[in-house]
Formats: C-alpha cells, sequence, structure tokens
C-alpha cells in the first residue's frame, strides 16, 4: 500500500507533512534526493523511494546529501535534500559556499526542526540559516502548506538561482492531514554549464560572486514586499492582532478566531512595511513564532511594535495550552482556569528493546563503570544511560564519542589516572561522523577502547540501511562496507580490534575488560542486527524454573523489558543484614531467545522454554 | 458532545501496542466521512517501549493538530496505567475506554516505582466514566492476540458521531486488501470490543 504514489492527481489525501514534501517534490520533477535518517524528517525520503522516476539515496551523513543535491543541480536536475535541524549544522560547510555560487535545477533543503525534543539533543531554529546564508525560508504550517510550498520552493530556487530551505517543525512532519495533490511535471536536466568563474570558489572568484548574492537579497526582499507569499486575515476583534507563520498560525487560529492573522509563508526576508502597516490597524501586535525571536529581533530594529517572547517562551511549541494563557491578558481575560490535576503515575521512559544486542553490551558496561569513563553517542544506544545500566557518562553530537573519549583521556587528571576510556557508538552513526574520531584516535595513539555496536541498521529512526547493511535505501543490494577493515585502515592495530558476538556475553566481557586494559587504542565490534530489522531470527525463548529462582535479580541488571518481577521478599541473611529477594518471570511471546539473562543467572534457574 | 463541532480522540499505550495504526484508522473513518481531520504520530525514541500518544481530531474545519487538557471527548486506553496517566484530558462529559492487559514497564519490575492498585477504580474515583475489559484475552480467545486492536475499535464505534458500520468497513476493508485470511475474523473481534465496552458501561 503506498497512498502517497498510487493516488492520481486532484484528489485529497490524509498525509504527514513528510509525505506532503515527498509528493510535491515528485510532481516538481525531482531527479535526485538525499538525506541521513534523523527524526522528524526520516520519512520524506522513504516516501520519495516509492517513485521510480527519482534516483533517491541514502548519504552516510547530512554534509555529503546536500553536496548530492549540489552536484545534481549543477548537472541541471531538480534535487531535494532532507534533514532534521542538527544534521543542517553538519551540512553547513557546503550551504555556506553553495549559496555564493548558486544553483543551476531547482534545489530544495527540507529541513525538520524538533521543536519540544521529541527526539533530538537540543532544540535549535533553523531559520538562522537563511539569515547566515542568505536564503529564502518557506515556513508551512500543515500537510497542503507543505505540499504547495515545496512545489513553490522549486521554482523559487530556479529563478532566484538559489538553494530555497524549506523550513518544517514536529507539527508539520508528523502530523496528518488533508492535502489535494496533482500530477508530475518532468524538469529534464539541462546539462552542466561548465562555468569555472562561478564554480570554482578561490577567492579571486568568491569576491565576484558577492555583489550576485547581494543583488540577489535585493531580489528576495521585493519578491518578500510583493505580498505573494504573506496573508492577511481580517478580523473582528482586532485589540490583539498576530504576526505568525509555519504551525504557529494553527495555534492562533484555534485559539483566537476572530483576531487579524498575518500569515506569512516566507519568512526570510520578511516583508517588513507590510508588517509595519499591520500593526496600524490592530491594538498589539503580537508575534507568534517558534522558537526563537527571529522575527520579532527583526521587526524591533526596524521600529516596529510588536510584542512576543515577553509574552510567550521562546522553547518548545507554542499550542492552544502555551498561547491562550499568555495572550489572555492583553484581552482583559482572567487568568486561565487551573487545569485537572494529572494522576500520579509512574515514568515510562523509552529503553531498549526484548533481545536489543546492546543489552548485552550495556549490562558489561555497567559492570565496568566505575572504573571508566563511558563516551556515548548518538542513536538508541543512547538509552544505555538510563536506568537499569546508568553506563553512559556523555552524549553530545553524532560522532563525537570517539573525539571527545580522545579529549578524556589526554586531559585526564590525577583522580582519572587509573581509568579506562571507552567511546561508545553505533555502526551507522560510526559511517555518519565517526570515523574521523577513530582516526584521531589511532593517529594520536590513545588509551581509548572503541566499542561499535553494529546492528546493522540505522536503529533509532526505525531501522534504514546504510552502507553497512549491503542494501540501499530500496533494499537492494549494495556494497557492504567492512567496519573492521575501516578500523585497520584508520590505524588500530589488527590484534587490538575484535569482532565479537554480543550474545556470547562472558566472551564479550573478557575481552571487552581485557582491552580496557590495555594501553592503545582498540576496537570492539559486535554483529547481532537489530530486532526490529527483517534480517533479524529469533530464537527458542527462555523461561523462569519457579524453585530454582533465588531471586537475587541479577537477571533484572540486564535491563530486558520481557523479564518482570512477581513477587519481592524481604529477607534477613545468615549475617543478619536485610535483603530484598525479587522474583521473577520471562514473557515467552516476548521473549527472542538471545539467552543474556541466562547467562547473568547464577543459579540456572532461566532455562529454554518447552516448545508447544 | 463537541461545542465547536469538533471531537477529539486521544488514543494511548505504548510503543508497539498499535496506537499509530489505531488512529490511523480513525482519521480515515473520519476523512471518509468527509470531515476535515488532523491527526498527531510519534516516531524516534517514544517509539521505544515508552509512552505514545495521538491525537484525533475531525470537524468542518480543524486547525491545532493536538488539543490540551479538559478538552478530550474520546479516550482510548490500550494498557490501564496509561489511560490513568491521561484521564484529565477529558471533557467532564467525556468517555474513556480501557484495555484492563497491564503491561509493567522495567522501572515497575524493578521495584523503583509502584504500579497503580487500582487504576480503572483511581480514574472512576477523579470522575471519568470508564468502561474496562480486557481486550487482550477477547483477541486470544477469538485466535489472534494481535486482534487486540480490532477490539480496541470495536469498543469506541458507539461513541462516536456516525454510524459503528462506518469504522467496521473500514477495518475489514483493509484487511480483505492486506490479509484477507483474517478479514471476517477481524469483523468478529471489532463486534465482540463493541459487546465488551457496552457490558462494561
Amino acid at each position: 500500500m503506498n497512498v502517497v504514489t498510487k493516488s492520481p492527481s486532484n484528489t485529497a489525501l490524509l498525509l504527514s507533512g513528510n509525505e506532503a514534501v515527498a509528493r510535491a517534490a515528485w510532481e516538481s520533477g525531482v531527479a535526485v534526493a538525499s538525506a541521513y535518517p534523523g527524526t522528524p524528517s526520516t520519512e520524506i525520503l522513504e516516501a520519495i523511494s516509492a517513485y521510480a522516476e527519482v534516483r533517491a539515496n541514502w548519504a552516510p551523513n547530512e554534509k555529503v546529501a546536500l553536496e548530492i543535491a549540489i552536484g545534481a543541480s549543477l548537472a541541471g536536475a531538480r534535487a531535494l535534500a532532507a534533514m532534521k535541524h542538527v544534521g543542517l549544522n553538519v551540512a553547513s560547510d557546503a550551504l555556506m559556499s553553495q549559496t555564493l555560487a548558486g544553483v543551476a535545477g531547482g534545489l530544495v533543503l527540507a529541513v525538520a526542526d524538533d521543536v519540544g525534543l521529541s527526539s533530538s539533543q537540543n532544540e535549535q531554529d533553523s531559520r538562522y540559516w537563511g539569515r547566515f546564508a542568505h536564503l529564502p525560508i518557506l515556513e508551512p504550517c500543515d500537510s497542503r502548506e507543505a505540499y504547495e510550498l515545496t512545489r513553490r520552493a522549486f521554482a523559487l530556487s530556479e529563478e532566484y538561482g538559489c538553494p530555497v530551505i524549506l523550513r518544517l517543525t514536529t507539527a508539520v512532519c508528523h502530523v496528518k492531514s488533508l492535502a489535494e495533490v496533482g500530477r508530475r511535471e518532468e524538469h529534464p536536466a539541462g546539462g552542466f554549464a561548465r562555468d569555472p568563474s562561478r564554480y570554482v570558489l578561490v577567492p579571486a572568484n568568491a569576491r565576484r560572486r558577492l555583489p550576485v548574492q547581494q543583488e540577489r537579497d535585493r531580489r528576495l526582499r521585493a519578491l518578500s514586499a510583493s505580498g505573494e507569499l504573506f496573508r492577511i486575515e481580517e478580523g473582528s476583534d482586532a485589540r490583539v492582532g498576530f504576526i505568525t507563520s509555519g504551525p504557529a498560525y494553527l495555534y492562533v487560529k484555534e485559539c483566537f478566531p476572530e483576531a487579524p492573522v498575518f500569515k506569512m509563508a516566507l519568512t526570510h526576508p520578511l516583508p517588513v512595511e507590510a508588517i509595519r502597516e499591520f500593526t496600524a490597524e490592530v491594538g498589539t501586535a503580537v508575534v507568534v513564532e517558534e522558537t526563537e525571536p527571529l522575527v520579532e529581533t527583526e521587526l524591533r530594529a526596524a521600529g516596529v511594535p510588536v510584542r512576543g517572547k515577553d509574552l510567550l517562551p521562546a522553547v518548545g511549541e507554542l499550542t492552544p495550552p502555551v498561547l491562550r494563557p499568555a495572550v489572555a491578558p492583553l484581552l482583559g481575560g482572567a487568568a486561565a482556569a487551573a487545569p485537572a490535576t494529572p494522576a500520579q503515575v509512574f515514568p515510562r521512559p523509552p529503553t531498549l528493546c526484548v533481545g536489543c544486542p546492546h543489552l548485552s553490551a550495556y549490562y558489561c558496561l555497567s559492570r565496568l563503570h566505575k572504573q571508566t569513563i563511558i563516551a556515548g553517542d548518538i542513536g538508541c544506544y543512547t538509552l544505555g544511560a538510563g536506568h537499569p545500566w546508568n553506563a553512559l557518562d556523555t552524549t553530545t553530537c553524532m560522532g563525537a564519542s570517539m573525539g571527545m573519549a580522545l579529549g578524556l583521556d589526554l586531559g585526564r587528571g590525577e583522580t582519572d589516572k587509573d581509568k579506562g576510556v571507552i567511546a561508545v557508538i553505533g555502526d551507522s552513526t560510526f559511517l555518519h561522523m565517526g570515523m574521523q574520531g577513530l582516526l584521531a584516535l589511532a593517529y594520536n595513539r590513545a588509551n581509548v577502547t572503541v566499542l561499535i555496536l553494529n546492528n546493522d541498521a540505522t536503529g533509532m529512526t526505525g531501522g534504514q540501511e546504510h552502507p553497512g547493511t549491503g542494501k540501499d535505501l530500496r533494499g537492494q543490494p549494495a556494497p557492504r562496507v567492512d567496519l573492521a577493515a575501516i578500523c585497520r585502515a584508520l590505524g588500530v592495530r589488527d590484534e587490538r580490534i575484535h569482532v565479537l558476538d554480543p550474545y556470547e556475553m562472558p566472551t564479550f566481557f573478557k575481552v571487552l575488560k581485557q582491552e580496557v586494559a590495555t594501553p592503545e587504542p582498540s576496537v570492539v565490534i559486535t554483529t547481532r542486527p537489530c530486532t526490529l530489522t527483517s534480517v533479524f531470527q529469533r530464537r527458542p525463548p527462555y523461561t523462569v524454573v519457579d524453585d530454582a529462582c533465588t531471586g537475587c535479580g541479577n537477571c533484572l541488571n540486564a535491563g530486558c523489558p520481557a523479564i518482570s518481577v512477581t513477587r519481592r521478599e524481604t529477607e534477613r541473611t545468615r549475617g543478619g543484614k536485610e535483603v530484598v529477594r525479587s522474583y521473577v518471570a520471562i514473557d515467552t511471546m516476548a521473549c527472542t531467545g538471545c539467552s543474556l539473562c541466562a547467562e547473568a543467572c547464577g543459579p540456572g534457574a532461566i532455562q529454554l522454554a518447552a516448545q508447544e | 458532545m463537541k461545542a465547536n463541532g469538533i471531537t477529539n480522540i486521544l488514543v494511548v499505550g505504548i510503543g508497539g501496542q498499535g496506537v499509530m495504526t489505531a488512529s490511523e484508522i480513525l482519521a480515515q473513518a473520519a476523512r471518509a466521512q468527509g470531515y476535515d481531520v488532523k491527526k498527531t504520530e510519534v516516531a524516534g525514541m517514544a517509539q521505544r517501549g515508552g509512552v505514545v500518544t495521538s491525537h484525533v481530531r475531525f470537524g468542518a474545519r480543524v486547525y491545532a493538530p493536538g488539543f490540551g487538557v479538559g478538552q478530550g471527548h474520546v479516550l482510548v486506553g490500550f494498557e490501564p496505567a496509561e489511560a490513568m496517566r491521561w484521564r484529565h484530558y477529558l471533557t467532564a462529559e467525556g468517555i474513556a475506554l480501557v484495555n484492563t492487559q497491564r503491561i509493567p514497564p522495567p522501572v515497575v519490575s524493578t521495584g523503583l516505582h509502584p504500579y497503580p492498585d487500582d487504576p480503572i477504580g483511581a480514574m472512576r474515583d477523579a470522575g471519568t466514566r470508564v468502561r474496562a475489559f480486557d481486550a487482550g484475552s477477547i483477541a486470544r480467545d477469538l485466535g489472534d492476540a494481535r486482534m487486540v486492536n480490532t477490539v480496541m475499535m470495536g469498543a469506541i464505534a458507539d461513541h462516536l458521531p456516525f454510524a459503528p458500520d462506518v469504522l467496521k468497513e473500514i477495518i475489514v476493508e483493509g484487511f480483505r486488501a492486506r490479509k484477507p485470511k483474517v478479514a471476517e475474523l477481524n469483523g468478529l473481534a471489532f463486534d465482540a470490543g463493541r459487546k465488551a465496552a457496552h457490558a462494561a458501561g
């Protein structure tokens, strides 16, 4: 089933914002699309891969994805690069220079801000990049606008000769709403037009492009002022008027349906004079934007009287429960009635899956944590920071574990002199940004052990393929990179590279401990696939022999969600110490037979379940 | 119901339980009835055994994709403690349809936090109308534990502003297209869910 591709034109579909972007890109004649998976942007490329006409691919990281799109554009084809907000930090080097050279075929950069941090290490406002890189920013509010503005973005990109940034947020990407779709228009690649004075950015050439960029800025300001990309919605109650864009517009309409609204699709450059006129017609003008006060600051600098972040938070989504009470004082309204109190219920944090191959690694790391410092990375294994393992000391950005581990090693003080330093990273993250860190570790002869948790997938985003899985975006066979060979090539000695089955926990633990004690760069690579992938194979499940269980609770330290406590008893040992015994059971329906709990069980109470 | 003509449904559960499938079916049914629809999804970290929620809103014109505390008309709880956690999203007249099958997370299993003694009772004490039933055993009795989702859809069917058969038709048709062998069985699971919700009233 694929509603995105199979549906005919002129039908209204229930699409997520990501699907709407993919559909519109395809209709716009896109020939090449590239991305690295990242919440909330991942589904853009997944959806576009269903269109046979598009050469869609996973790039190892966002910088490469953008460079692929730039290259395709220079070949005269229309191209799309998609990424999450932090991905654009990685891609920014290419962006900041290519903005000077410009594009040939339409190039759209879809960047998804995780407003509210559903699955990210920070919350940042990608609209800054428009100001920084002199590029137009389009901000859709829902799937219909995501569709319309994606189509518009390709046309604008070619008209102004620059990439166009389509700024999405989680509330666009991951909300389904109705969008009417059309049909594909072909845009055959125009051919590469050799022009080294433009595309070879040596200083003399780059210098000549600066006035071109300034002229483009001027034309974009004129476009913004023209009114094509904003609209004014009249309202019967003009005590407060709103200046807004993106999903914040929807929240304004929900809360204040009678208020005048200045609704922008293009938020950089700003239509400053039109907004100034709007503010003159309303009592108080309030800028409602997610997340940083960019529009507000520019309007204030231009002397336009607006309010904004003095009323509203500069973090998180400005949903009705946030927006309504913040604006209420301007309307003479009383403070909102106290909301119903939520019930007190235990927390349910995300955790590693039943039988996850990372369980064993974190079980072992938790046992070594006292004598080690563990630098982590971005992926499912970040969950190792949680209960019951508590075995991560840092998480910063993609690939940071190894550089930071080297720094922790080089900068260590007296209190850490006997500690081991471990870097933990996944296979997809290693290929994204980790290899340079390992190169630095090897080159500088660091006393660091690197644990590459290779689960044959980009796990956290849903098990996407990458150059280490042997398959491409469409699941077709592709060259498979050899992680151990990469480590060798980067300078780690052969004897210090171990490829191990994490389900063989005793061996895995022994080798990890030995490598931590060895004062040179070493790498341990695991071999079991993510349990959510199609290559994962379940093994016969385990069960607890009740009579043999002593309630020691060792198996619970594995952290497998299939193990639960059936009863708890407080006992006094012969020495007079009070201990709590936790007797357990295994959900055999959920158990995948990884055997980790059986290996952790001293009395041998965990056995293979009888086969039905 | 629905002061501004909009129906607000909150579906809650745990990653992997089928919360997204359920809200997708509700959204498609509302769309088939000609309503404007918005539906929220989650991805990434929350799916790893964490709390999963999906808002479904439909009516003549829907702006915000989600709704706030005290605005929900129907709460569909795939797990009793999760239903209790989100109870306050219902209006005073709202109704909760709850699967009583408990799924304690590791932080409860390992004794860090207690599981509520009686989540359904706590919801009722707080003034919520609740229809609670064991959707898991209903599905198992019919021969496939994976039909919990369909049972829950049956339970909600009498609390929507359109006929129960609309929802049933969409579910059964969906299976007929993908897994024709279990289409009829899911129709039975739907009816059983409807009956269970009635009986629990």
